[in-house]
């Protein structure tokens, strides 16, 4: 009896998600759609399409209008950097704040902490000045990179990992005469590698999607991440085209596509981690 | 390398301990002098800038900027734009948190227990969360233009003015989009918080014959509050943090300002027209507003 009631129950229930899928995922359909048809259509009656219809004639649009290629290099090489340096300067001082004893340890802790709570916005403006005015670094990867170079999540989310191992371990290692690096590097890290994947997972997703701090020191379109050539090409060329959509929504494919993809390959590392990092936004 | 003696206790030589504090903050140090130069230094910057006459100089120039107390604050509180720009946040906040809040928590709920296609319902619900705004971006503008799909299936209903040229509905149209946006993350955050709910509680109002909608309301409601608190902050940050869409999904804050938010308004005063002092003002007022709002939904959300 209890089942039977249950059965009924879920009904609605799945009933609500089913609707709520569709309405998250149909922007994602007509995307992909809208980019293969030589004229993306509006009409309600085309929701399902005419196979033969379709086209790959949008992607080789934008591409003369936005160096696709050179513009995934750049946005590669923008994510990658950040990734290289919050994984190594995460796990340093992760590592160090889990099984290091130092003076000023707890200031460092609290600093991490707050470093979290200061908004981007606030920054915006003197690190235009500092970076492009000053350091002249516009239009460069590192001007780029740099103030994405720390991630306070990262260093929490690998202290967390660090904290969790046995004492013993390193206690042991040190006994044998190995250095803090090398128990670092052989021995914590490998332990942690599932909380390695995660951190390089999620920071993904943050410098590939990035558009205001890049908009603002990338003038020069070899420079500029895929989003912010994009992005341009939206606000420069939608209101004259007769029909930019296609080539719009062929660009956003290309743009959604890695994060799409890497989030349905490790969709399980997305979702089960820890939600806080997220947070910063 | 500083091993410590068997036993448990530990040679505290005055060399010793300085050689495992300076490893220590080897270690650190990286971490720390980013912290300083793209953190704490432009932190500092800011809030000076804004109390300076500050402009753009060449990069080796030596020139003066001189103090002028709240002048650039002054400036940015007469201006009709900034204000406009303020009160589109609070209208965004208006739309936004409500939706947000209700829907990511009914969500939430319908997806706590055993059901088939679990783990799709969560992908398609993360998945406009981790993709770029500007994808999303581009899609919503055609789906929404005046020719869009959206406007051939309502026909008739129609908004005219069409919603992103339209002064009533651009900034709710935003409120919506990123509520879209970001719902996924804000699912996971209630799926979290419900496994603190006791689970006792929902047994004895189903023996007591509770229906779903009160226990929702009597149990789930009151049980994930202090996620909802920080769901409506992250909403408020997100709020104040909003850039892409006023500048890309309703043409730079269209129609009239309408859909503008402080930061494209810093964007525009500080880089597009140099004056960064007013942009900094700007920003340091943001900052203000998100704590306000913050201290304001603790105060009311820790009521009882």
């Amino acid at each position: 009896m209890r089942s039977a009631a249950s059965t009924t129950r879920r009904i609605p229930r799945l009933l609500v998600l089913l609707a709520g899928a569709c309405a998250f995922l149909f922007p994602f359909y007509s995307m992909v759609l809208g980019s293969l048809q030589a004229e993306p259509s509006s009409e309600p009656s085309d929701v399902l399409p005419d196979p033969s219809g379709l086209t790959l004639g949008n992607y080789t649009a934008i591409n003369d209008r936005v160096p696709l290629l050179r513009a995934v290099a750049n946005s590669g090489i923008f994510t990658g950097g950040v990734i290289l340096c919050t994984v190594v300067f995460g796990l340093l001082a992760g590592y160090a704040l889990a099984q290091m004893h130092f003076r000023g340890r707890g200031a460092v802790f609290g600093t991490v902490l707050l470093v979290q709570l200061v908004p981007f916005q606030l920054l915006m403006i003197p690190l235009y000045v500092m970076i492009v005015r000053s350091y002249g670094l516009a239009d460069t990867y590192l001007g780029i990179i740099l103030p994405f170079a720390i991630n306070s999540t990262a260093v929490f989310v690998f202290r967390q990992f660090f904290m969790q191992l046995p004492r013993e371990l390193f206690e042991s290692a040190r006994i044998d005469g190995a250095s803090e690096l090398a128990i670092m590097l052989r021995i914590a890290t490998p332990l942690c590698k599932p909380a390695l994947l995660t951190t390089v997972l999620l920071t993904f997703i943050g410098p590939w999607n990035e558009f205001l701090w890049p908009f603002l020191v990338t003038k020069d379109a070899d420079m500029q991440p895929l989003a912010v050539a994009l992005a341009n090409y939206i606000s420069n060329v939608a209101g004259r085209a007769a029909n930019p959509y296609g080539a719009i929504l062929a660009g956003a494919c290309v743009l959604a596509a890695p994060a799409v993809a890497l989030f349905l390959a490790f969709q399980r590392r997305f979702v089960s981690t820890d939600l806080g990092s997220g947070i910063k936004g | 390398m500083s091993s410590p003696a068997p036993g448990g206790t530990r040679p505290r030589s005055i060399g010793r301990s300085f050689g495992r504090n300076l490893l220590g903050l080897g270690f650190v140090s990286p971490y720390l002098a980013f912290v300083a130069v793209v953190f704490a230094y432009p932190f500092g910057f800011a809030v000076w800038m804004s109390f300076h006459d500050y402009f753009f100089a060449a990069p080796n120039a030596i020139v003066e900027y001189p103090f002028v107390g709240l002048e650039n604050y002054a400036a940015v509180l007469s201006d009709p734009d900034v204000r406009q720009a303020f009160g589109n946040i609070a209208v965004f906040l208006v739309f936004n948190v409500p939706l947000t809040v209700g829907l990511s928590l009914v969500l939430a709920s319908a997806l706590n227990a055993k059901l088939p296609m679990r783990s799709f319902f969560r992908a398609a619900y993360y998945l406009p969360y981790i993709t770029a705004s500007v994808a999303m971006v581009g899609i919503w503008m055609w789906l929404f233009s005046s020719g869009g799909l959206v406007n051939k299936v309502l026909g008739q209903l129609a908004p005219e003015p069409s919603w992103l040229v339209n002064e009533t509905l651009a900034m709710p149209l935003i409120a919506v989009f990123v509520a879209w946006k970001q719902l996924g993350f804000f699912i996971m955050l209630y799926l979290a918080a419900l496994q603190n709910v006791p689970k006792e509680l929902y047994e004895s109002a189903d023996t007591d014959g509770a229906s779903t909608v009160r226990k929702f309301l009597s149990i789930t409601v009151p049980g994930v509050r202090p996620a909802t608190t920080l769901v409506v902050i992250v909403a408020t940050i997100t709020g104040a943090n909003l850039f892409t869409e006023p500048y890309l999904l309703t043409g730079g804050g269209g129609p009239d300002g309408a859909s503008a938010s402080p930061v494209l308004l810093m964007y525009q005063r500080g880089i597009e027209q140099g004056n960064p002092d007013v942009a900094a003002a700007i920003g340091v007022l943001l900052v203000l507003f998100v704590l306000a709002v913050s201290l304001i939904n603790r105060k009311l959300t820790e009521r009882d």
